[in-house]
């Protein structure tokens, strides 16, 4: 019976995960509605979007090894299809796809390796047994499991350095499809790290957490630093989900730590930080990744250098990314601020424990998550600033108009979530609440919730997120209400100053390189940009330039240092290791003979 | 959580915070100024300019450059509104003001920052290369300054295991030996580098230039004029006082009302009037002193503010 080991079973934890891919589903489909780009409207295409949603449902309800693997692996394979649709049009597509195949596979061979030795140690494959069971293994196999787990999972989620298929892929693949990528399947590595790490092996010794924790800070850095100098806004988008990624793995890893020095109440709180993360995550990089493509639809292109005075031009479209924006900059009054203040607050709560570890760790987390504030912040004033507002820096940008209603509405309900979300997170913490309980199998000593506030249980202070909303709303708006009142003639247009020149073009408007700049050079030795001037001298001189053309770019460290080099010793290798089997008969029969001669002495 | 004051009064505290705050902030500038020009020898204008130059702005023309979007009008009043929630729910005068159980020190942080993020946004909806420029270099500052910043509030919330403002101020007014330990001094010199730089002042950006390589400040809000300049000239000057009574009652919390009578707040008037003026003195007459630092340069004065709130919170932990 083919189907006879598949078991499926869906307890509160699972049920978060497929609340959040249902939502973006939903929402992903609406908007695929109207979207005509990249191919989508092919019949392969259309036939396989559905088979990859369903496989994200299912993952989470996976109670098993073989069922989760062959669920993972055929996620794996329709993304794959997904993000191949155009591959007929454009080269870069093919490259693309050949990074995320080998990338999303290598986290499959790790993740076999590690589910198959839990599932032979236990004697049982089914998640319930394994949970009841990995206590008693030996501690090796153990943190082998969840080293390689974590390999696994996360080259799904996109951490550092297994992050190098996100920048490329999310670029290439069509808008809803990127937008399920980041808000729905990178969240089931962090799900699978949190059910392998907290629910089948039940937590483990401290540096499994530092290993996550350090994991998720560099993922958070490294995102943050290159999102914040990216110019393709869809490749500034993925950059942010490893950005996120990485804050997520960082609650998670401070969850582990806490738990494993018997903070139980604090590990709580930390995992619900991380897991409200996935939540509003998804929320806000949903509608980020809609409204970006239907920005490429309307202008063809998702470079921000080529964009600019879009809120005008889209007048939902444009506002749905600056909601989506300010959220995910952890802006009051939206959705992203609350995680990241349970997050901090986890963290602060930490601190006073005499354990020497957490001691030195949290500080330094919220150092990074502090950095990694700031730096979206900037990310996402650039990218609302060069790209929605100014003046249109090319014709089609000029041109540019609404897109369908059904595009607008599927990106502006998870817009509209940030918002409801932001204001009123106390919807949603106390199911996330139950959820990470249920992994951790403990319970919650004290709510966090207390009505609309939010505190943490038997700590004076909390957040109102509803309040502030009111408050900075009843504020602008009196504040409004005072400039109208004094204001005595109406508003008058006028030209902005430019140094007298005659005529304001695009062309004086900052991009979104110029930009970036001052941040570029404040970590240079980080980012490794590189500078290619090229200058043409006139004829009669050498001290009058003719023209000057002058090229930077900035590439992957990861992708430079780490995986070029291992690709050039694999072909290497790989032609060396082609030399041996020239097609000669004689050869073939000599290496059976060596063969059968090796094993026979092994047997003896 | 509350002190069980009457409703009544923590709400007409918060709007006497909100009223003293925006008069404040006008006249801590005139302050400054004043301290400025007496230093390098000249008479300067009266302390109470900066409100006659309000009340000048405000009676002049509203202009909008063409091609600018509803965000270049709207960015000034969420400045002045997020200014105007932290006056109102913040421990400035009194430890329990409307509210006060929401005014954590995160939340105040981030509502800045949203009044930063929006007027980096109204610069750059003005399409004008200064708008480019002024916006990029206050949010690579802002952002560079953020670590330091939460690291710093970290290390005050530590020993007070909240980061609750009342609850630090009170605390610490109950546990004076506090204010002595090394992580207080170490955070306290992280603070005042942040703010400054937060608020543009010298050596990170000098308020007075209007030369277009070095602006920063001045850049962004270059385009706005008449009753939007005033506000934008309100909500720094607010911020800037906002910023120093919060510095004043986190390191030296003495006069601040724990009760919520009316002698109690006359007595927090003055106090915190004094503790507000004595630090605008003295921020002036260190302005007199320096030189802005290049662009450059200022990523390491953040830097060192970083690494001396880790050290903060690293002593905390080991002198408790």
């Amino acid at each position: 019976m083919p189907l006879s080991g598949f078991s499926l079973a869906l307890d509160r934890f699972g049920a978060l995960f497929v609340v959040i891919t249902a939502v973006v589903g939903i929402c992903a489909m609406v908007f695929r509605l109207g979207y005509a780009g990249h191919g989508l409207a092919s019949r392969t295409a259309s036939c396989i979007l559905p088979l990859f949603v369903t496989t994200l449902l299912l993952v989470p309800a996976a109670s098993n090894v073989t069922t989760f693997l062959f669920l993972w692996e055929l996620m794996a394979i329709t993304s794959l299809f997904l993000v191949l649709t155009d591959h007929g049009h454009r080269s870069e597509v093919q490259v693309a796809g050949q990074w995320y195949a080998v990338m999303t596979q290598l986290g499959a061979a790790a993740l076999i390796l590690g589910l198959v030795l839990l599932a032979t140690r236990a004697g049982s494959q089914s998640f319930a047994v394994i949970a009841l069971r990995s206590a008693h293994m030996p501690e090796w196999v153990r943190s082998t499991a969840f080293v390689l787990a974590v390999v696994g999972f996360g080259s799904k989620a996109g951490a550092v350095p297994l992050h190098v298929w996100l920048p490329r892929a999310h670029p290439e693949a069509p808008g809803p499809v990127s937008a399920l990528m980041s808000a729905a399947m990178v969240n089931l590595g962090v799900y699978g790290i949190v059910r392998v790490g907290m629910g089948l092996l039940g937590g483990g010794p401290a540096w499994w957490w530092l290993l996550v924790m350090f994991l998720g800070a560099v993922s958070a850095m490294f995102g943050s630093l290159h999102s914040a100098t990216s110019r393709d806004l869809k490749r500034l988008l993925a950059y942010s989900t490893t950005d996120n990624v990485g804050l997520m793995l960082l609650g998670v890893g401070a969850s582990g730590l806490f738990a494993s020095t018997g903070h139980r109440t604090l590990a709580i709180v930390a995992l619900v930080a991380a897991l409200l993360h996935v939540v509003f995550h998804a929320v806000f990089k949903g509608s980020l990744f809609l409204s970006a493509s239907s920005v490429q639809q309307a202008t063809g292109s998702t470079d921000l250098d080529e964009l600019g005075g879009l809120l005008q031009r889209m007048p939902v479209s444009g506002p749905i990314f600056l909601v989506g924006g300010l959220a995910i900059a952890a802006l009051p009054p939206f959705c992203g601020f609350v995680s990241e203040w349970l997050l901090l607050q986890s963290m602060l709560h930490g601190l006073p424990s005499s354990n020497v570890t957490i001691a030195v760790a949290m500080p330094v987390g919220v150092g990074v998550l502090a950095l990694t504030g700031g730096l979206t912040a900037f990310t996402f004033a650039k990218a609302i600033g060069i790209g929605l507002l100014g003046l249109p820096r090319t014709e089609r940008a000029d041109r540019a108009g609404e897109v369908r209603c059904s595009m607008w509405t599927g990106a502006g309900l998870l817009a509209a979530l940030c918002l409801v979300f932001g204001v009123a997170p106390s919807l949603v913490i106390p199911a996330v609440v139950d959820s990470a309980g249920t992994v951790m199998r403990l319970h919650p000593t004290g709510a966090l919730t207390h009505g609309w506030q939010i505190g943490l249980p038997g700590v004076p202070g909390m957040l109102a997120p509803g309040l502030l909303a009111l408050g900075l709303i009843v504020c602008t708006g009196l504040v409004a209400l005072t400039r109208r009142l004094v204001q005595h003639s109406p508003v008058r247009l006028t030209e902005a100053w430019g140094c007298g020149r005659e005529l304001q073009t695009a062309r004086m408007e900052y991009t979104a390189t110029s930009f970036g700049e001052p941040l570029t050079r404040v970590f240079e030795d980080v980012l490794n940009p590189s500078r290619d001037i090229d200058a043409s001298h006139v004829a009669e001189s050498r001290y009058y330039t003719e023209a000057a053309v002058i090229h930077t770019s900035l590439e992957d460290a990861f992708e430079r240092h780490l995986y070029r080099p291992a690709d050039r010793g694999l072909q290497r290798w790989g032609a060396v290791a082609r030399r041996v089997p020239n097609g000669s008969v004689h050869r073939y029969l000599a290496f059976g003979l060596v063969a059968l001669i090796i094993v026979l002495v092994v047997l003896a | 959580m509350s002190t069980g004051w009457p409703p009544a009064s923590m709400a007409a505290i918060s709007l006497l915070q909100v009223i003293l705050v925006m008069l404040g902030g006008p006249l801590l500038l005139g302050l400054m100024r004043k301290v400025r020009c007496r230093m390098e020898g000249r008479v300067g204008p009266p302390i109470r300019q900066p409100l006659l130059d309000l009340r000048k702005l405000a009676r002049r023309e509203r202009t909008r450059p063409e091609h600018t979007s509803w965000v270049f009008p709207l960015a000034p009043v969420v400045l002045v509104a997020t200014t105007l929630v932290v006056a109102a729910i913040a421990p400035l005068l009194a430890t329990d003001p409307a509210f006060g159980w929401s005014a954590d020190l995160f939340a105040v942080v981030f509502l800045f920052l949203l009044g930063s993020v929006s007027l980096a946004l109204g610069a750059l909806d003005t399409g004008t290369a200064f708008g480019g420029m002024g916006a990029s270099r206050a949010m690579t500052i802002g952002a560079l300054a953020e670590p330091a910043l939460l690291v710093a509030i970290l290390a005050l919330s530590v020993p007070a295991h909240s980061s609750n403002l009342p609850t630090i101020i009170t605390r610490s007014l109950a546990h004076p030996a506090w204010l002595a330990t090394p992580q207080r001094v170490l955070a306290l010199v992280a603070f005042v580098i942040v703010i400054i730089a937060e608020s543009g002042r010298l050596p990170v950006d000098n308020p007075m230039t209007h030369l277009e390589l070095t602006m920063i400040h001045e850049a962004l809000v270059l385009e706005y004029a008449g009753p939007d300049l005033a506000l934008v000239k309100l909500a720094e000057s607010m911020r800037l006082v906002v910023l120093f009574t919060l510095l004043a009652d986190l390191f030296l919390p003495w006069g601040i009302a724990t009760s919520p009578g009316p002698s109690h707040l006359a007595v927090a008037l003055v106090a915190t009037a004094g503790k507000v003026a004595v630090l605008g003195t003295a921020v002036a007459a260190f302005e007199v002193t320096v030189a802005k630092l290049r662009l450059f340069r200022v990523p390491e004065l953040l830097a060192g503010a970083f690494v001396l709130a880790i050290l903060a919170v690293l002593s905390a932990l080991v002198v408790p």
